[in-house]
């Protein structure tokens, strides 16, 4: 029985979706130049791994396989964040950028007898997302499914109360306790199934949280080549989704005069419900540039570094937003307390949909998150954090 | 050792957190004689360090087992009775009919007020028991009352411990049956060669704020660490994969707050020694004093290791005496085995 | 001290936005310490070093910071719409006026007068701008509240004795203090009610032997008030337990020692519902023992908190009595 499928909400703009394609495309909006096509790559490929919190392992590797040329020193600490150092000229500030390689997910917890998987969620999963998704289990991605039960079966009543996490199960094609365990485990982490693709100028990919704040570090650490007028030590830091674990170590250890957290926040641009209100609640739009943090719910960013994107934007023409203050958090959280206070700002990429089988960006918020960051650090002087 | 003799004098005592001192006093006794030296820190933990064989230098491990417990306390006197607060998770709906102890200018054995059936309406048999309803009756008179307790004073259960078969019914056995099993640890380690130093932590606060593992694992800037406490048994109408039976040995935890290669080491050591071990899956946080040491200055890998228990948080938890002495052997076993070597198996990447 | 305590309670500064406070105190404290500066967060430290070997290093906290509101959005009629910073009460928001740095004045207004549990969402600060190119406030914007100072008989009320009564308590204590073996650390915190955050950073900074928090407590005496054992006029209120913490035994004892020897009325508090800066000390570095003289307050969180001046000065002088003798824990 075929149902007519409910309107999906439409953005502003109406744009054809383009075709999702099983390679990924190698179209972005503008024309773009070699290192421009090589971070987008980078970002598929970051985008595609699975890295659960507290497995981090296989995007650790890419990460550190990608920096090895870029830095003087690079460590890994017990938590596995991975550090990047370059030092800048005598007496220079510290600064310390960082991003979070962990995404949310799943653990899987046990497994019934009929070879289906119980499963936990690692970080923050709306329950309602994760019907009839497929899955891919570990490093190696072991393909699999959370199902669903049929509409047919399904009573009216049922249609009306949400379907618990305690009630799924993950599906990988096994018969029997044993035909599973020979795929998976308890506590081996699972992710979307999401190939990472491009729909005109954005592109869509599980993981986006964080793995486009990831990039753009590596576009960062890249520009390093130039000097900035700072020591630089870039951070990929581990379980920001379970807590700020890995930012508060690293923020410990790296001593830091001044932090950037590169992050990836919500942009809840959609119409609202009732279409002659504004929608207030937006917290970021696509398109319309990198957003800078004033308040959220774990930090109340340093207002001199506000005021010191905000100039560098201005001043070199960079588009860029103010993320709506409220809610949700970052690493700067953890950095801002550590040892006897740092002071610290948040720029995150607008996505929407994150914490879903696919997020939205707009390619170009994406370069100029990097392009911000970069004049930033380049600018940085003496007068940045005078009162 | 006579671990049971051991378990029953420590769940005898308070030591409510943040007033841990007659539980310390206790473990102090019991731990000096199978150590060099006691310390402490800034917020009462109480540690007993024994020295490795290795030339110093040496590494060091940290075994924390939080030894306080929860309880109640008086905010407020009135017409003799005491209202009460909680220190640490105390489901309101247990508390009815329980004895306690008020532990003012004396002990004063005391029993937490109900209303016999008769007079109640069946409206009033649905609403759940809240905290701020209980009132605690010491039977002595308004006067009286006034003059022995105070704002602030501690009331304790007042449940006294007995046996079931193998297993211990107690109060405080979360987390006083970590504590024995450090100390069966220990008294294994008297007789075993290692180079390393190890750490035995009773921590602080552990039910209110994690205080003394925060404060002890800063202080004491461990190699690697080591938190024991209890974990969920199995029981009617609770998940299966997240509960645990009884005598079917420790469990050991995995998940972001424990360090993947460290635990893949224990266990290792628990199947070499034959000792029985589950794994314990913990998806976010362990709810456990690893929780702060694992994040405490640089990162200290950090492993957990569980005492199965039933009706946790309760004046009648339920513990096997051979799970505590399964886990004090592992923990000895594995400190047994620890070299110069062992810090560099564990670099992730 | 109540022209102090009125210049403090009317000064602009909420979480994050401590800069006006911080130079209305740094002013106030001339001359009065040894060293004066200010950390990585914004937390202003004044120390008064250690005259004596047995003397030991005590902080003093008092979080300057009071709660607001941030403007997330400016509509296309130029009323501006808003999240809180810190624990900000939508039943006390209904025409209420709020304040922004530059003195900018707004009215919170509700979409619908009649609604029974109001949320904060569902509120707009009215600037009587008429759409967004003529509003005077964007989006990130912070706003304190706004009300005068008044004296209620021996009872002060103004918006904000959370936690300017305790910089007040504070400053007093810097002037009045004679002599003291002790290095005492005035600590006025930052980002206090966003959870209690420049005070963990403060002491890792300032490694003190044991600190005490000042700040406000409820009372239970208003009408069906939480079955709290603290009343407004009884004295300073030595803190026992809060939501965040349990203080030191022995700092609590030590407290009721030094107001039985001074003769200080004096009450113990347990606090359910609320904490202070001493939770994030007591577990800062290696830890330190911490505990809070509390000053008894009614309609906390409101524009209109209510003190007694009596509990403040014996806030005073038990500090005082504490510091100008030695300190055995």
């Amino acid at each position: 029985m075929a149902r007519k499928p409910a309107k999906p909400a439409k953005p502003a703009k109406l744009k054809k979706p383009a075709k999702q394609s099983a390679k990924p495309r190698k179209a972005a909006p503008a024309p773009a130049t070699p290192q421009e096509e090589a971070s987008l790559e980078l970002l598929r490929k970051l985008s595609e791994t699975v890295a659960v919190s507290g497995d981090e392992g296989p995007v650790r590797r890419l990460i550190l396989e990608t920096i090895k040329d870029l830095a003087d020193e690079v460590k890994v600490d017990t938590l596995g964040n991975v550090f990047a150092i370059k030092p800048g000229p005598a007496r220079a500030p510290r600064v310390m950028v960082a991003a979070h390689m962990d995404e949310v997910g799943f653990m899987i917890v046990g497994v019934d007898g009929d070879g289906l998987l119980k499963f936990e969620a690692v970080g923050g999963l709306d329950d309602r997302i994760l019907l009839g998704k497929p899955v891919w289990i570990g490093e190696s991605k072991v393909p699999g499914v959370i199902g669903m039960k049929p509409i047919h079966l399904v009573k009216n009543a049922e249609r009306e109360s949400v379907v618990k996490i305690d009630s799924l199960r993950i599906d990988v094609g096994a018969t029997s306790r044993d035909s599973a365990g020979r795929l998976v485990r308890p506590g081996d982490r699972a992710t979307f199934a999401t190939p990472f693709t491009y729909l005109g100028p954005t592109a869509r990919g599980k993981a986006l949280d964080n793995r486009a704040g990831c990039a753009t570090l590596v576009e960062i650490l890249r520009g390093a080549r130039s000097a900035y007028p700072v020591e630089l030590i870039c951070a990929f830091t581990v379980q920001e989704e379970v807590g700020l674990r890995g930012a508060r170590v690293a923020g410990f250890a790296a001593k830091p005069d001044a932090a950037i957290v590169l992050d990836t926040t919500q942009a809840n641009d959609l119409p609202a419900p009732d279409e002659e209100d504004e929608n207030f609640k937006y917290n970021t739009r696509l398109g319309q540039g990198p957003a800078i943090y004033t308040q959220d719910g774990s930090t109340l960013h340093d207002r001199r570094l506000i005021k010191h994107l905000t100039a560098i934007a201005e001043s070199k023409g960079i588009p860029y937003q103010f993320r709506q203050p409220g809610g949700g958090g970052t690493d700067a959280g953890a950095i801002q307390r550590t040892r006897a206070g740092v002071p610290t700002v948040s720029v995150s990429t607008p996505a929407r949909y994150i914490h879903s089988p696919g997020a939205l960006m707009s390619i170009d918020d994406y370069r100029n998150a990097a392009r911000l960051v970069r004049a930033a650090l380049e600018n940085w002087d003496g007068k940045v954090l005078r009162r | 050792m006579d671990i049971l003799a051991h378990l029953k004098t420590l769940v005898a005592a308070p030591g409510l957190s943040a007033y841990e001192a007659p539980i310390r006093d206790l473990i102090r006794e019991a731990w000096a004689p199978l150590t060099n030296e006691i310390g402490g820190d800034n917020l009462g933990s109480l540690w007993a360090t024994k020295h490795g064989a290795g030339k110093a230098p040496r590494k060091k491990i940290m075994l924390a087992a939080h030894m306080d417990a929860i309880g109640l306390m008086v905010k407020r006197v009135y017409q003799g009775f005491l209202w009460v607060t909680e220190i640490g998770g105390v489901d309101a709906r247990v508390m009815p009919g329980q004895p306690v102890l008020v532990h003012g200018k004396e002990t004063l054995p005391g029993v937490v007020a109900s209303t016999p059936p008769h007079l109640l309406t069946p409206a009033d048999r649905d609403k759940a028991v809240k905290l701020d309803d209980l009132m605690i009756d010491v039977g002595l008179p308004a006067d009286r009352v006034a003059e022995l307790v105070r704002v602030g004073d501690l009331v304790s259960f007042g449940q006294p411990a007995f046996e079931m078969n193998d297993w211990l019914v107690a109060k405080s056995l979360d987390n006083r049956a970590s504590v024995a099993a450090v100390t069966a640890c220990l008294d294994v380690l008297q007789g075993r060669q290692h180079t390393w130093d190890v750490v035995a932590v009773a921590t602080a606060q552990e039910e209110e704020t994690l205080g003394g593992a925060f404060t002890s694992a800063f202080s004491l800037n461990p190699d690697l660490a080591i938190a024991i406490d209890v974990t969920f048994a199995s029981g009617p109408g609770l998940p299966e994969h997240k509960t645990f039976s009884l005598g079917d040995g420790p469990t050991l935890g995995w998940g972001p707050n424990l360090h993947p290669k460290l635990h893949k080491a224990i266990l290792d050591v628990a199947a070499k020694s034959e000792i029985p071990c589950r794994v314990e899956v913990m998806p976010m946080h362990s709810g456990t004093d690893a929780y702060a040491i694992q994040v405490s200055r640089e990162g200290i890998p950090t492993a957990v290791i569980g005492l199965p228990l039933k009706h946790m948080h309760t004046p009648v938890e339920v513990v096997s005496l051979k799970d505590i002495t399964r886990a004090g052997r592992l923990m000895a076993e594995f400190i047994a085995r620890l070299n110069d070597d062992f810090l560099a198996s564990l670099a992730l990447d | 001290m109540k022209p102090l305590i009125k210049k403090l309670v009317e000064s602009y500064g909420p979480s994050g936005h401590e800069d006006q406070i911080r130079d209305l105190i740094r002013g106030e404290i001339k001359g009065l310490a040894d060293y004066v500066t200010v950390d990585p967060l914004g937390n202003l430290i004044a120390v008064i070093k250690k005259k004596s070997k047995s003397g030991r290093k005590v902080m003093l906290a008092a979080h300057m910071d009071e709660i607001g509101v941030m403007v997330t959005h400016v509509d296309s009629k130029g009323f501006a719409r808003f999240v809180p910073i810190g624990g900000v009460y939508a039943t006390t928001c209904l025409g209420g006026r709020v304040r922004f740095a530059d003195g900018t004045l707004g009215v919170i207004g509700i979409e619908d007068r009649k609604i029974n549990s109001p949320s904060l969402d569902q509120m707009f600060i009215d600037v009587g701008a008429t759409g967004v190119g003529d509003c005077p406030v964007r989006v990130g914007d912070a706003a304190g509240f706004y009300r005068p100072f008044e004296e209620v008989g021996s009872r002060l009320v103004a918006k904000s004795m959370d936690d300017r009564i305790g910089c007040a308590v504070l400053v007093e204590v810097m002037r009045a203090l004679k002599r003291t073996p002790h290095e005492v650390q005035f600590a006025f915190t930052v980002q206090e009610e966003v959870g209690t955050r420049g005070a963990g950073p403060s002491a890792f900074g300032l490694e003190p032997d044991l600190a005490l928090a000042v700040d406000v407590t409820l009372t239970g005496d208003t009408p069906k008030a939480n079955k709290m054992a603290v009343s407004l006029g009884a004295g300073a209120a030595i803190k026992v337990r809060d939501s965040g913490m349990l203080a030191d035994p022995r700092i609590v004892a030590l407290l009721e020692q030094r107001a039985a020897e001074a003769r200080l009325p004096a009450q113990r508090e347990v606090l359910e519902g609320g904490s202070t800066d001493a939770r994030s000390i007591q577990i800062a570095r290696a830890g330190v023992p911490a505990g809070c003289v509390s000053i008894p307050c009614r309609h906390i969180h409101t524009p209109s908190e209510m003190v007694d001046l009596r509990d403040v000065e014996g806030a005073v002088s038990l500090i005082l009595q504490t510091l100008e003798k030695p300190i055995e824990l």
